[in-house]
C-alpha cells in the first residue's frame, strides 16, 4: 500500500494556492476587464487539473473588505452541473465568487470613510499559509504546495508587517510565493516575496495573453522548474520604508532596540520609547508606550 | 531551484527526527537499551480504571499555551543587536559517555542547531566560538555573521583534552567584548561539562570585571550544579540550568535563541545609520568592492558610494556604511508587534444549542466538529472573533505571527497605522 500512495503522490504533484484580487475598485480601473481575467484564469486552473489527476486547486478571493475561500478543488464534486452546459469547476467557483463580492460589497457599506485602494493581501496569504500546514500535517505523502499571487491593486503600506511575517513563514516552511502582477506599476511586496521564497516574478506585458503566460510560467510542477527557463527577476527594490512618513528611502537611521526605520534623526525612538546616546530612559515614557503598542 | 529543492529534503528529514525524539518510535533496539524507556508515562488511567494512552495532542497544546503566556509577558523593548560569544567545553570531562555518543557530540549538533535558529531570529547580530582545552582558551571563529563558517570551524575541531578554564575563558571573551560599540548586547553562553575550574588567577576579580562591562554570561551545564556557575550567572544577570539529558540541553540552549529583553543598563539605545541597496538585475555585469573580482548578476550597490558588495548585511569596504535589506530588519519586527494569545472557547460556550458555532476553522477550513456533529475544542481570537484549530492557533503564533481573522478585515487596520506613525 505504502508503495502504490508513493507513486501517487510522485514529486510532480501540486497543490497551487491561488489568491485572487477581486478588489472592485482596481478592477474598475483596469484595462483588461474583470470577465476576461476570470476567462483565463478559469483556463489555467482547468490546465493544472488537467496535468495530473492528483493535482489540488484552492482559490482564495482577496477582496476590499475580507478575504475568502472560494474554491477547493479536493471537496469539489466530479459531476457536472445540473444545466449540462459549464463544467463543474466554473460554475461552483462563479457562485462562490458571486457570493463573496457581494459579501465583500456590504462589509463596505458598513466601514465608512475611503482608504486606499489596496486589497486584502495579507490575509489571503496568511490563510494560504494556514490551508499548507494543514497538508503537511497530513501526513509525510502530500502534494508539493505553492503559492500563486494573481494580484492587480497597489502594496497597502499597512500591511507591510504582516506580508512579511507571511514570506517568512512560508520560506521556513519552503513554500514558493509564485505572483503575477497585473497592475501598472511593480508591486515591491510581490517582487519581494517571490525572491525571498524562490518563486517567480512575472509582470505580463500583454493582457489579451494572459492565459498563455500563466500557462508557461505558473503550471509547471517545482520538480520540473528546475529544468525550464523562467523569467529572471529585474532587480529587487530592497528599499524600506521609514515609519514616521512612510516614506521609501535608500539611507536611514534605525533603532539599535527595536530595529524601527526613521528618514532622519530623532532624539527618541517613537516604537519603543529608547531614548537615543544616553544609558537611562525614562522608565514612565517607556511603559506608556509599551502599553499603547500592546493594544494594537 | 535545485538548491531550493534539497533544503526541503533537509526540511522534512529534520521534521522527521524531530517526531522520532519525541515518541522515542525511531530507536533501533540497541539503543533502546541505553534510552529511559518510561514506557508507564505514555499511559493514564481513565475513570473506569483501564489505562489508556495519554491524548498527547491536548496535551501539547496546553503546553504550547503555557509557553506563549511567559512569553506574551515579555517587555517589547529587546536587544535585537546581539554580540553572541559560544563557550564551548572541551575539557577531557567532554569525552563523558553519559549523553549518547559523547557529550562533545552532543553539544555540537545542538550548537549547529542553536546557531541557525539564532540567525533567524536575530537577523543582525554576530555570534563568535571559543573553546577551552587543557586549560587555555581558543577563539575558533571570529564574530560574524554566517551561520556556515561557523558551523564548518566547529566541526572541524571537535576532540577534547585536559582541564577546563573558566577565567580563562572569560577573560579572552571580554577583551573581545570590550570592543565591541555600546549599542550592542554582549552575551556569553557558556557550555560547561567539567566539574572544576582550573584558573591561573582569582576567578572572582575576572567576574567582577565582565559584570561592568556588562557582559551577561549565562551558563548551562552538562553534569551538576557548581557554585562558581551560579555565582557567575546572578552576578552578571544570566541564566543557569543544567540539563537533565539529551532533549533537555536541546531545550535550553534555544531558549537563548529569542532576544533578551533590553535592559538600559547593559546597552546604550543609540541611532545607527544604514543604507538599503538595491538588488542589481539578473545577468548585469560589475566588479565587487568586497572580492574585487567582476561578476555577473546579482550584487548590491551602496546607495551612498555607489560601490558593489556581494552579500548582505555587510559593512560598505569603501565608505563603511552599514548596509543591510529591509527583509533583514522585518525578520524581527514580530517581536515588536506580537499578536495576542487567542482565547480557549469555553465548554459552556461549545454546549449552548443557541449559538451558531462556525463549523470550520478560519485559517486552514479543517471542520471544527467532533464526532456526533458536536463543536468541538477551538480557540477564539479575542480582537477578530473567528475561530481557529488547535494546530492553526500554535502555528500562528509560532511561525506565522499574523492573524488570518484580523488580517483580512478592514477596520482593524487604521488602529494601528494610528499607533505606529
Amino acid at each position: 500500500m505504502a508503495s502504490v500512495a508513493s507513486k501517487l503522490y510522485a514529486d510532480d504533484v501540486s497543490l497551487v494556492m491561488v489568491l485572487l484580487d477581486t478588489n472592485p475598485l482596481f478592477w474598475s480601473s483596469s484595462s483588461l476587464p474583470f470577465s476576461n481575467f476570470l476567462s483565463h484564469v478559469l483556463s489555467f486552473l482547468n490546465s493544472i487539473l488537467l496535468l495530473n489527476q492528483f493535482n489540488q486547486v484552492v482559490v482564495i478571493a482577496s477582496g476590499y473588505n475580507s478575504c475568502d475561500y472560494i474554491y477547493d478543488s479536493s471537496l469539489a464534486t466530479n459531476q457536472g452541473s445540473d444545466s449540462g452546459k459549464m463544467p463543474a469547476l466554473c460554475s461552483n467557483l462563479l457562485q462562490k465568487l458571486e457570493e463573496f463580492v457581494i459579501r465583500d460589497e456590504q462589509l463596505r457599506k458598513e466601514v465608512s470613510g475611503d482608504g486606499l485602494p489596496s486589497s486584502m493581501l495579507s490575509g489571503s496569504l496568511s490563510m494560504a499559509l494556514c490551508y499548507i500546514q494543514k497538508v503537511f500535517r497530513s501526513g509525510p505523502l502530500h502534494p508539493q504546495p505553492r503559492i500563486l499571487c494573481l494580484q492587480g491593486s497597489p502594496d497597502g503600506p499597512e500591511q507591510y508587517v504582516a506580508i512579511m511575517n507571511a514570506i517568512f513563514s512560508a520560506q521556513r516552511s519552503m513554500v514558493p510565493i509564485d505572483s503575477c502582477y497585473i497592475g501598472s506599476n511593480n508591486s515591491a511586496f510581490l517582487q519581494q516575496a517571490s525572491y525571498i521564497t524562490g518563486g517567480v516574478y512575472l509582470k505580463p506585458q500583454q493582457l489579451e495573453g494572459l492565459f498563455q503566460y500563466l500557462s508557461t510560467v505558473f503550471a509547471t510542477d517545482l520538480q520540473s522548474r528546475s529544468f525550464l527557463q523562467l523569467p529572471k527577476s529585474v532587480g529587487v527594490d530592497f528599499r524600506a520604508s521609514c515609519f514616521c512618513h512612510k516614506k521609501t528611502i535608500d539611507m536611514g537611521y534605525v533603532c539599535s532596540v527595536c530595529l524601527s526605520i526613521f528618514c532622519k534623526h530623532h532624539k527618541k525612538c517613537s516604537t519603543c520609547g529608547s531614548v537615543f546616546g544616553q544609558a537611562q530612559s525614562d522608565a514612565s515614557t517607556a511603559s506608556n508606550r509599551k502599553r499603547k503598542t500592546s493594544e494594537t | 531551484m535545485n538548491n531550493g529543492e534539497k533544503r526541503r529534503l533537509n526540511g522534512e528529514q529534520e521534521e522527521d527526527d524531530d517526531e522520532d525524539e519525541g515518541n522515542d518510535g525511531g530507536l533501533e533496539a540497541w539503543e533502546r537499551t541505553y534510552a529511559d524507556e518510561r514506557s508507564w508515562e505514555s499511559l493514564q488511567e481513565d475513570e473506569s480504571g483501564l489505562l489508556r494512552p495519554i491524548d498527547s495532542k491536548t496535551l501539547f497544546h496546553a503546553q504550547y499555551r503555557r509557553r506563549l503566556r511567559t512569553a506574551t509577558t515579555a517587555r517589547i523593548q529587546k536587544g535585537l543587536i546581539r554580540y553572541l560569544f559560544i563557550v564551548i567545553d572541551l575539557s577531557k570531562a567532554a569525552s563523558e559517555m553519559d549523553f549518547r555518543p559523547s557529550r562533545m557530540a552532543v553539544v555540537a549538533k545542538h550548537v549547529e542547531a542553536f546557531i541557525r535558529e539564532f540567525f533567524d531570529q536575530n537577523p543582525l547580530s554576530q555570534v563568535s566560538l571559543v573553546t577551552i582545552k587543557d586549560g587555555v582558551s581558543h577563539c575558533l571563529t571570529d564574530l560574524g555573521g554566517s551561520p556556515e563558517s561557523h558551523v564548518k570551524a566547529l566541526m572541524g575541531k571537535l576532540e577534547c583534552s585536559g582541564d577546563s578554564s573558566l577565567q580563562n575563558a572569560l577573560d579572552l571573551v571580554h577583551g573581545h567584548l570590550n570592543q565591541i560599540p555600546s549599542y550592542g548586547v554582549r552575551e556569553v553562553l557558556i557550555l560547561y561539562s567539567s566539574l572544576s575550574t582550573c584558573d591561573p588567577g582569582d576567578i572572582m576579580e575576572t567576574i567582577q570585571q565582565c559584570k561592568k562591562s556588562k557582559i551577561r554570561c549565562s551558563v548551562i551545564g552538562l553534569s551538576a550544579e557548581i557554585f562558581i556557575c551560579k555565582h557567575l550567572c546572578q552576578e552578571t544577570g544570566g541564566s543557569y540550568s543544567v540539563a537533565l539529558d539529551e532533549s533537555h540541553f536541546k531545550e535550553l540552549i534555544l531558549e537563548h535563541a529569542p532576544p533578551p529583553p533590553a535592559i538600559a543598563e547593559f546597552a546604550i539605545s543609540n541611532l545607527i545609520k544604514m543604507g538599503f541597496p538595491q538588488r542589481a538585475a539578473e545577468g548585469s555585469v560589475a566588479i565587487c568592492s568586497c572580492h574585487k573580482e567582476a561578476k555577473v548578476g546579482g550584487g548590491y550597490t551602496c546607495p551612498r558610494c555607489k560601490a558593489r558588495v556581494c552579500e548582505l548585511p555587510t559593512e560598505c569596504c569603501i565608505c563603511g556604511l552599514t548596509l543591510i535589506s529591509s527583509p533583514h530588519l522585518a525578520r524581527s519586527y514580530h517581536h515588536l508587534f506580537p499578536i495576542v494569545p487567542f482565547d480557549e472557547v469555553s465548554v459552556s460556550l461549545l454546549n449552548d444549542p443557541h449559538l451558531k458555532l462556525p463549523k470550520a476553522c478560519f485559517g486552514c477550513q479543517q471542520s471544527l466538529l467532533i464526532s456526533g456533529n458536536k463543536p468541538g475544542l477551538r480557540v477564539c481570537c479575542p480582537k477578530c472573533k473567528q475561530h481557529f484549530c488547535l494546530d492553526c492557533d500554535i502555528y500562528i503564533h509560532e511561525s506565522l505571527h499574523n492573524c488570518p481573522g484580523c488580517e483580512s478585515a478592514r477596520h482593524s487596520k487604521p488602529e494601528i497605522s494610528n499607533t505606529e506613525v
